[in-house]
């Protein structure tokens, strides 16, 4: 059974855990900062009226990502 | 140290800042923290100082400074812009990481939400790093209060080495803590040294093979072990930024060139990587923080944040996210509008009436016909139409935005237009500016800072115009109750000009998308950038600082720097209107020169000149118009609108032509102000030029189509 996922097809209410990054350079840096590692539990908690951007509940935070950004993210689903 | 400044990247840098002590004894505090953590809060309460303040990140874009004293010691407060982490991208982070990193500040203290702590310790782990002289302020206790989250401070403190205070700065009470907690910091009162974060032994083992080779370079300048870090973090911009402050480029130096392609070489024998080592950096600051914050915060409630996703769904989910917004806008304008009529309505029944014993001292005294007049029929009455026209909906519409502001809606209006920069190829973050213009372009402008793409950000200057700010509106409320509310009275009628409105500021808005993705096609060609936008927690606005604050901060300020344009204004314009050279005035002149060029997009020529007049300022466009008109008829009190009205119509106005001003008010050059701010924000003539141009062609355009479109059908 495959439950890794990107970022992105997390619909509102779910919760998964970060398996890799794969954006580079200073997105990657950013996410890190914000607390988005290898491990980081995320919770995705609304999208815009348009669909994109999606909110993103990460440390405590709120966190808007844009889809391509989301995208780089694979995550493991947890129930 | 020894090091100066001088040598500083200027980009890097906000080369304007100086950090000003009245006294060499003085301290200089850094305020530093995550964006949107109270910052400015705290700074105004420690210093007794109005920064503005908002419920929003990236609110603070340049360094402020302020004074204050306790116990005897002087101290010089910096509140710098908020930043996540010092490895930065935006411009207004830059600022931030520069002065914490290279300000030669003698402390410095790192404001945290105490909501959500955890995400605010990496920085606070970072500043650490760097420098030992570090006060934690834990803020906003009361919101955490309210969601039953507990924080154990003297634990925290015990834990990180540095002295933790817990305020609540909307109580000035728990002020008094930060400066004892400063002078323990100065005093070195911990029994346990300051922590800092340790990496995994082979990135320790790499920092130490730099350290005899960095250490020679930067002496004690800066901090070794954190240059070593950075170093190995590969960071361009700051290990520049380091080079530039020690006076040496470090990235350049061989040894230093030849150490690191052995560090990399060894981790490559160990089937890893840079790009695994920064990660690993990263993520011990992450886990150091997450471990500090599980045994020092206790969340009472699994569900504390309940309240603020029910708000976010009813205000950014797809059925109710955008007629919320229209709705919400309608509602401002409503009340703006409706509450300005009377005031205004006295203000300009009372100025007028004073013009009069003016008239009568002056000739009482024996003043001669050519001082007064000009003073009085000039300067006067265009400073008595911008106070009665200006003032009030400038003191009711600057409250409620701002009342909405510290709510914390603004984030969310930039959540649910994302989608359609991104069609623009623009930033998200661009809602935020455009909101910032409706006070004032070139604080919008200036908000362009939070914007990290240079391309991303020159669009959002150049197209910041097409949000009228407040020295617009009042122009426009007044034609659309003169030309097209007319006969309806009382509620329905100020219902239909805060719709009509509501309408132009809609076209404004839609202007901004189409010249935005029209620059991003053409002379800013790029792609779209990321963007990271965080939604804060909403917080209950305080309604009385609110008013006060923003009607003797920004109402009297804008009020002020509009009078000191209008009033030199009103004198070259009575002057034109009444020097005749040949058998016409020097209006008559100009105005019958621009009229055909004018005539072409449904204006006259005086309306031209006016706007052209109006450069320095927007409010005294409509003054001139006035006034210009009246030379050449004899028409007193202009104190009514209807009076007014057949004033125009008089001159030839239509609806076609109120509509045509209304466009071009809304879109034009931006005013004086605003181009020197582009100028100084881009550093580019070109890019001024340009933002002058884009919107005065789109408005040009628009009104050609829509006078032509109209004729068709009159």
């Amino acid at each position: 059974m495959n439950n890794i996922l990107r970022l992105t097809q997390l619909k509102e209410g779910d919760r998964a855990v970060v398996v890799e990054l794969t954006l580079s350079n200073a997105m990657r840096r950013r996410l890190q900062d914000m607390g988005l590692i290898k491990g980081t539990v995320v919770e995705c908690v609304g999208k815009s009226p348009l669909g994109d951007p999606a909110a993103f509940l990460i440390r405590g935070a709120v966190i808007a990502l844009r889809s391509e950004d989301s995208d780089m993210v694979l995550v493991e689903y947890i129930n | 140290m020894g090091m100066t400044r001088m040598s500083m990247d200027e980009k890097s840098v906000d080369t304007e800042f100086v950090v000003e002590k009245k006294n060499p004894s003085d301290k200089v505090i850094a305020l530093a923290g995550n964006p949107n953590v109270g910052k400015s809060t705290v700074f105004n309460q420690l210093t007794g100082l109005n920064q503005h303040t908002g419920n929003w990140p990236g609110k603070t874009v340049v360094n402020a400074q302020g004074y204050c004293s306790f116990g005897g010691q002087r101290y010089v407060l910096v509140d710098i812009p908020g930043c996540y982490s010092l490895i930065t991208r935006s411009g207004d982070e830059e600022i931030a990481r520069d002065f914490i990193c290279f300000g030669n500040s003698d402390a410095v203290i790192v404001v945290c939400d105490a909501t959500c702590l955890e995400r605010n310790f990496n920085l606070v782990l970072q500043v650490l790093e760097i420098t030992p002289k570090v006060l934690v302020c834990v803020n906003l206790l009361d919101e955490a209060a309210k969601k039953n989250i507990e924080l154990d401070l003297p634990k925290l403190s015990a834990k990180i080495g540095v002295p933790v205070v817990g305020t609540t700065a909307k109580n000035k009470k728990c002020l008094n803590q930060v400066f004892t907690g400063l002078v323990s910091v100065f005093n070195s009162l911990k029994d346990s040294p300051p922590l800092v974060v340790s990496y995994p032994s082979y990135v320790e083992e790499a920092i130490a093979i730099l350290t005899p080779e960095v250490e020679a370079i930067c002496g004690d300048a800066v901090n070794t072990r954190w240059v070593c870090a950075r170093l190995l973090d590969d960071n361009e911009s700051l290990v520049k930024a380091i080079s530039n402050y020690v006076g040496c480029d470090i990235a350049k130096n061989k040894k230093i060139a030849f150490l690191l392609e052995e560090i990399k070489e060894k981790l490559a024998a160990k089937n890893s990587s840079f790009e695994q080592m920064k990660d690993d950096m990263v993520a011990s600051f992450i886990n150091k923080a997450e471990e500090i914050c599980s045994d020092v915060v206790y969340f009472g409630d699994a569900a504390y944040a309940k309240k603020d996703r029910k708000l976010d769904k009813i205000f950014t989910s797809k059925l109710t996210g955008f007629p919320i917004m229209l709705a919400l806008l309608l509602a401002i304008f409503w009340i703006t509008i409706t509450g300005a009529n009377y005031p205004s309505d006295l203000i300009s029944k009372g100025l007028f009436w004073l013009e009069e014993p003016f008239l009568d001292f002056f000739v009482m005294v024996g003043a001669p016909k050519f001082f007064y007049e000009p003073l009085v029929l000039g300067v006067y009455r265009v400073l008595a139409w911008v106070v009665s026209v200006m003032l009030p909906p400038m003191a009711i519409f600057f409250p409620l935005f701002t009342l909405l502001e510290d709510f914390g809606y603004l984030p969310r209006v930039a959540f649910n237009l994302d989608k359609h920069f991104k069609n623009s190829c623009a930033c998200g973050k661009q809602a935020l500016t455009m909101c910032m213009g409706f006070g004032c372009n070139a604080a919008g402008v200036i908000g362009c800072r939070i914007i990290d793409s240079p391309r991303e950000r020159l669009i959002a200057i150049i197209t910041n115009n097409f949000v009228p700010c407040n020295g617009r509106f009042p122009t426009l409320i007044a034609l659309i109750s003169m030309f097209f509310i007319g006969a309806a009275t009382g509620l329905f009628s100020s219902f239909l000009s805060a719709f009509f409105l509501t309408l132009l500021i809609v076209l404004g808005i839609f202007a901004t998308f189409l010249f935005s993705r029209i620059l991003s096609k053409t002379i800013l060609k790029g792609e779209t950038s990321s963007f990271v936008l965080e939604l804060p927690p909403y917080r209950k606005p305080q309604m009385g600082k609110v008013i006060v604050r923003s009607i003797f901060d920004r109402t009297l300020f804008v009020l002020k720097r509009a009078m000191l344009v209008a009033a030199p204004a009103g004198l070259i314009i009575w002057l034109m209107a009444n020097i005749t050279v040949g058998d016409m005035t020097v209006l008559a002149h100009c105005a019958g020169f621009l009229d055909p060029f004018a005539s072409l997009f449904g204006l006259d020529g005086v309306i031209l000149l006016a706007f052209i007049l109006g450069f320095p300022a927007n409010e005294i466009v409509v003054p001139i118009i006035i006034m210009a008109y009246m030379a050449q008829g004899n028409i007193l009190g202009i104190n009514d609108l209807d009076v007014l009205k057949q004033l125009f119509v008089d001159n030839g106005w239509t609806w076609v032509t109120a509509i045509n001003v209304m466009l071009f008010s809304l879109m034009h050059w931006p005013c004086s102000t605003t181009c020197l701010t582009i100028k100084k924000e881009t550093k580019s003539l070109k890019w001024t030029a340009i933002a002058f141009i884009v919107p005065t062609i789109a408005g040009l355009i628009l009104c050609f189509i829509f006078t032509n479109f109209a004729h068709l059908f009159i």
